[in-house]
C-alpha cells in the first residue's frame, strides 16, 4: 500500500508542477494577480507531495519491503539502518527521486525566503523551477519508477553496492545534488529576468545568496567525494579526472565565475548579458552532468546504472531546457545595455579576466570530457587522461592565483598602475623571498613547489593587506560592525584556495608510494617511518567478512608510534572485495596503508604504503571555501536593501 | 549571425555529438589482440591439476576461451548463456579460471554446473595479463589458425551471444 501512495503522490506532484509552471507565468505576463499568487502555494504543495513520495520509498527501505523491485535490488535484511536510509539514493531510480526532492526543497525555499522580490518576478522564477520539475518528474514516472513492484516478492534483497556502504559516500550525493540543483535557482532568476527584461542590479542581488549557497554545497559535495575516493578506493589518489568528477567540477568552476560576475553586475550594472548567460551555463552543466552519469555515454567508475533509453529522455530534456534558454538569450540579450563604461584596469576588469580564465578552463575540461565521444564518432577509441587535464588546468588557472591577490586590492571602476604597483611591490618581494625560504626547507628543490607556495603566500598576504586597509585608522568595533559579511566571505573563499593550493602542490610533488611484498615480521622504511607487518586475521562484521592486517608504524627518531589496521572486506551477498585503507592522518602528512592480495602460503601480502604530505589541506581548503560561501550568502544587505533598491532601479529604468 | 546566437550554435553542435554518443557502446573496447595470434599458455587443468592444457593443443580448431572466477558476480549471470553455447556442441569452450582458489572454483562448478570442456588455472593472473584481461568475465573467440577473432568484455547475454558471437563462430566454422 505504502509504495502505491508514494507513486500516487508523485503523480499529484507532477500535476501541481504543471500548474506551477504555466499559470503564474501567464499571470505575470498578463498581469493577473490571482494567477501570480498561485505560484507560492503551488510550490509548497509540490514540496509536500514530492516529500511524501520520498518518505514512502524511505519507508519501504526501512521496513525491508522486498516486494518493491528497487528495494530488493539495493537493500538486504542485514543492512544497517543508516545504509537503508542512504540506500534510497544508492541507485538510479532513487537518486532521481532525491534530485526531484532537492529541487522541490529549493523551490519551497525560494517561495518562502524571497519576501523582498516583487511578486511577479517571484512567480516567474517559481514557474521556471516548476518547468524543470515537470521534466524530472516525468522522467521518473516514465522511465525510472522506483515504486515498481516485484511479484512474487523477493525473499531477500541483493544488498546495497558495498562501495556505497560508507558514511562519506552516504552523504556525498545529497550534498552534490543540493549544489547541482541549487544552480537551478540562479538559472530560474536569469530566465525570469530575460523574460521580463529586468536584468539589473536588483536581479543580481536576488541571485547572489542563492548562487553562493548552491556553490558551497557543491564544494562540500565534491570534497566529500574526493575524500571518499582517497580512503575507500585504496589508490591513495584524491582526484582522477573521471568524466563524472568533471561533470561536477565544471558547474563548480562556472559557479565561481557566476558569483564574481554577479558581483560586478550588482555593483556596477555592467556585464548583464554575460552574467545571465553564465547562470544558464551553470545549470546547463549540472544537467549535462546528470546526462553523463545517467546515460552511460562515457565509461566511468560511476556508471553503475546506465541505460541508453533514459539517455535519450535526458538528452531531449537538455535540448528543451538549455536550447530553449539559449534561444531566449539570443532573442533578449541584445536588448540589454550596460549602465557604465568599464576600464580594464579596475576591479571590474580583474573580475572579467577571472571570468575569462574560468570559462576557458571549463571549456578545456568539457573538451577533454567529450573528446572521446567525438573520436568515437569518427571511428577511433581513446580516453583522455589526467596528463591532459593537469597540464591544461594548471596552466589556465595559475594566472588566476596572481589575479586573485590583485583583485582583492584593486579599485572598482578605474585604478592606476602606479598606485597598484607601489602598493604591491613590497608584498610581492616578501612573498617571493618567504616562499624561497620555505621551499628550501623541503626535502628537495622543485620549481613547482616554489611556485605553489609563492602563490598561496601571495593570496594570504594580499588578503592580510585587504584586512589592514579596511581596519587601520578606524575604530575597531564600529568597523567590525560596518564590515559586510560578504567581505569575510571573500577573504575566506580566497584563503581556502590558498590552503588548497598548498595541499595539491605538496601532495603531488612530495608523495611517496611503495608497492611491497610483506611477510609477517617484515619491516620496511618509507619517508622516515618504519612500517612493521604482523600478519592478518579474519573477522565477521554485520554484513561482511573482514581480513584485517596489523601494522605498527614508528618514526625513525622513535618519538612516534601508531598501530594501523587496513582491511580487505568481502560482502557475501554481492561477493565483492573492498579495500579499506588504514590512514594515520595529520595536518602535515598522512600515512596510508592498503592491503593488496595474499601472495603465498607463508602469509605474505601485497601491501601498498603511501606517504602523503599535506593532503589534508586539500579538503581543509574546500571547507574554508564553503564557510566563505556561507558568509557571502549571509550578508545582511541581501535582506535589508532588496526592497528599496528594486523599486529605485525600476524607477530609474523607467526614467531612462 | 550576432554573437548572442553563438552559445546556442555551440550547444546544438554538442547535442549532435551527445546524441551520436548515445548510440555507441562505451564497453566496446577493441582489443589490440584481434587478428593477432592468441598468446600462448600451458596451464594445469582444474579437474586434474597433474595434466596441462596449452594453446598448442587447441590449434587447428575453432574454440572459445571464457575468463571466469568463483568470486565474480557477473560470471554467475552469464553462466546460463555460456552453458547454452557449450551445449550447442559447435566449438570447444575452455574456461580460464582467473585469480581464484581452485577449491572455490570446483565448488562453484559443482553448484551451478560445468559448461567447460575443461578449465585451466590462472591463479596469479599472469596469463590474464598476456591476454589483456582487465575485467572478469571476458570471452575470446579463437580461429583454427590460432588467431583471436573476437573479444567480448563483461557478461555474455542471450542477445550478445546471438548477435555478436554466433555470427563470428558461424563464419569461422563454415
Amino acid at each position: 500500500m505504502i509504495p502505491e501512495i508514494g507513486q500516487f503522490a508523485l503523480l499529484i506532484a507532477l500535476s501541481i508542477a504543471v500548474i506551477q509552471a504555466l499559470v503564474p507565468l501567464a499571470g505575470a505576463s498578463l498581469g493577473v494577480q490571482r494567477w501570480i499568487a498561485l505560484a507560492r502555494p503551488a510550490a509548497l504543495a509540490q514540496l509536500l507531495f514530492v516529500g511524501l513520495s520520498y518518505a514512502c520509498l524511505t519507508w519501504a527501505f526501512i521496513s525491508h519491503d522486498f516486494s518493491v523491485l528497487y528495494v530488493a535490488k539495493n537493500s538486504n535484511s542485514a543492512l544497517p539502518l543508516i545504509y537503508r536510509i542512504s540506500g534510497v539514493w544508492g541507485s538510479h531510480e532513487g537518486s532521481l527521486l532525491l534530485w526531484a526532492l532537492v529541487l522541490a526543497l529549493w523551490t519551497g525555499a525560494v517561495a518562502v525566503f524571497t519576501p523582498n522580490v516583487p511578486s511577479a518576478m517571484r512567480a516567474r522564477v517559481l514557474a521556471v523551477l516548476g518547468l524543470v520539475s515537470c521534466g524530472f518528474l516525468l522522467f521518473i514516472i516514465i522511465t525510472s519508477n522506483p515504486f515498481e513492484r516485484l511479484f512474487p516478492a523477493a525473499a531477500e534483497g541483493s544488498d546495497l553496492n558495498p562501495l556505497l556502504q560508507d558514511i562519506g559516500l552516504a552523504i556525498h550525493p545529497p550534498m552534490l545534488y543540493l549544489g547541482y540543483v541549487g544552480f537551478s535557482v540562479a538559472f530560474a532568476f536569469s530566465i525570469a529576468a530575460l523574460i521580463s527584461g529586468q536584468v539589473d542590479s536588483a536581479w543580481a542581488r536576488w541571485s547572489r545568496p542563492w548562487t553562493n549557497i548552491a556553490w558551497l554545497f557543491l564544494t562540500l559535495g565534491i570534497a566529500l567525494g574526493s575524500w571518499w575516493a582517497y580512503y575507500e578506493l585504496g589508490w591513495g589518489g584524491w582526484w582522477f579526472w573521471d568524466p563524472v568528477e568533471n561533470a561536477s567540477f565544471m558547474p563548480w568552476l562556472v559557479g565561481i565565475a557566476l558569483m564574481h560576475s554577479l558581483a560586478i553586475t550588482e555593483k556596477r550594472g555592467t556585464f548583464k548579458a554575460w552574467t545571465a548567460l553564465l547562470a544558464i551555463f551553470a545549470f546547463a552543466l549540472s544537467l549535462l552532468g546528470t546526462f553523463l552519469v545517467r546515460s552511460g555515454v562515457l565509461t566511468s567508475v560511476h556508471a553503475f546504472a546506465s541505460d541508453p533509453g533514459r539517455g535519450i529522455f535526458i538528452l531531449g530534456f537538455l535540448v528543451l531546457v538549455v536550447g530553449g534558454s539559449l534561444t531566449l538569450y539570443a532573442w533578449r540579450a541584445p536588448l540589454l545595455k550596460s549602465a557604465a563604461q568599464t576600464s580594464l584596469l579596475s576591479r571590474d576588469g580583474a573580475l572579467l579576466l577571472n571570468n575569462v580564465f574560468l570559462t576557458v578552463a571549463t571549456s578545456a575540461i568539457l573538451l577533454g570530457t567529450l573528446y572521446p565521444i567525438a573520436i568515437d564518432a569518427m571511428g577511433g577509441k581513446i580516453s583522455v587522461g589526467p596528463p591532459y587535464f593537469n597540464l591544461m588546468f594548471v596552466t589556465l588557472t595559475a594566472p588566476l592565483g596572481v589575479l586573485m591577490g590583485i583583485g582583492m586590492l584593486i579599485r572598482w571602476k578605474s585604478d592606476s598602475l602606479g598606485r597598484l604597483g607601489s602598493k604591491l611591490k613590497i608584498p610581492a618581494l616578501i612573498v617571493l623571498v618567504l616562499a624561497l625560504l620555505l621551499s628550501l626547507a623541503l626535502p628537495q628543490w622543485i620549481w613547482g613547489a616554489y611556485l605553489g607556495i609563492a602563490m598561496a603566500l601571495w593570496i594570504a598576504v594580499t588578503a592580510g593587506i585587504a584586512i589592514y586597509e579596511r581596519f587601520h585608522n578606524r575604530a575597531l568595533l564600529s568597523t567590525l560592525r560596518s564590515t559586510p559579511a560578504g567581505f569575510y566571505g571573500m577573504l575566506l573563499g580566497h584563503l581556502g584556495i590558498g590552503v588548497f593550493i598548498i595541499g595539491v602542490t605538496l601532495t603531488s610533488l612530495y608523495n611517496q608510494e611503495k608497492d611491497l611484498r610483506m611477510a609477517p615480521g617484515d619491516t620496511y622504511s618509507v619517508a622516515g617511518y618504519e612500517f612493521t607487518f604482523h600478519g592478518v586475521r579474519d573477522f565477521n562484521v554485520d554484513n561482511y567478512v573482514a581480513t584485517r592486517g596489523g601494522f605498527t608504524v614508528r618514526s625513525e627518531s622513535g618519538d612516534f608510534k601508531v598501530d594501523l589496521f587496513p582491511e580487505k572486506r568481502t560482502y557475501p551477498v554481492q561477493t565483492m572485495p573492498m579495500t579499506e585503507a588504514a590512514i594515520d592522518a595529520g595536518l602535515a602528512r598522512d600515512l596510508f596503508i592498503a592491503l593488496g592480495e595474499p601472495l603465498d602460503k607463508e602469509g605474505a601480502w601485497a601491501v601498498r604504503i603511501y606517504y602523503k604530505p599535506f593532503i589534508r589541506w586539500i579538503w581543509l581548503g574546500a571547507i574554508i571555501m564553503a564557510i566563505g560561501g556561507l558568509f557571502g550568502a549571509s550578508d545582511r544587505r541581501y535582506r535589508r536593501l532588496a526592497r528599496s533598491t528594486s523599486v529605485d532601479t525600476e524607477a530609474a529604468e523607467r526614467a531612462a | 549571425m550576432n554573437r548572442f546566437v553563438l552559445p546556442l550554435a555551440v550547444f546544438v553542435l554538442m547535442v549532435g555529438l551527445l546524441g551520436y554518443g548515445l548510440r555507441l557502446d562505451p564497453k566496446k573496447v577493441p582489443s589490440p589482440l584481434i587478428d593477432k595470434p592468441a598468446p600462448e599458455f600451458s596451464l594445469a587443468m582444474l579437474d586434474d591439476p597433474t595434466r596441462q592444457l596449452s594453446t598448442a593443443d587447441m590449434s587447428g580448431q575453432v574454440w572459445v576461451l571464457n575468463v571466469w572466477a568463483s568470486w565474480c558476480v557477473s560470471c554467475r549471470a552469464e553462466h546460463e548463456v555460456i552453458s547454452l553455447l557449450a551445449n550447442k556442441n559447435l566449438v570447444t569452450v575452455v574456461g580460464l579460471n582467473y585469480k581464484d582458489e581452485p577449491a572455490d572454483a570446483t565448488r562453484w562448478l559443482q553448484q551451478f554446473g560445468n559448461p567447460y570442456a575443461t578449465s585451466v588455472i590462472d591463479r596469479d593472473g599472469r596469463v590474464g595479463i598476456d591476454w589483456g584481461v582487465y575485467g572478469v568475465p571476458e570471452t575470446f573467440v579463437i580461429g583454427a589458425d590460432g588467431m583471436i577473432k573476437y573479444k567480448h568484455i563483461g557478461p555474455v547475454t542471450h542477445e550478445s551471444l546471438e548477435q555478436k558471437i554466433m555470427p563470428v563462430l558461424k563464419e569461422l566454422l563454415s
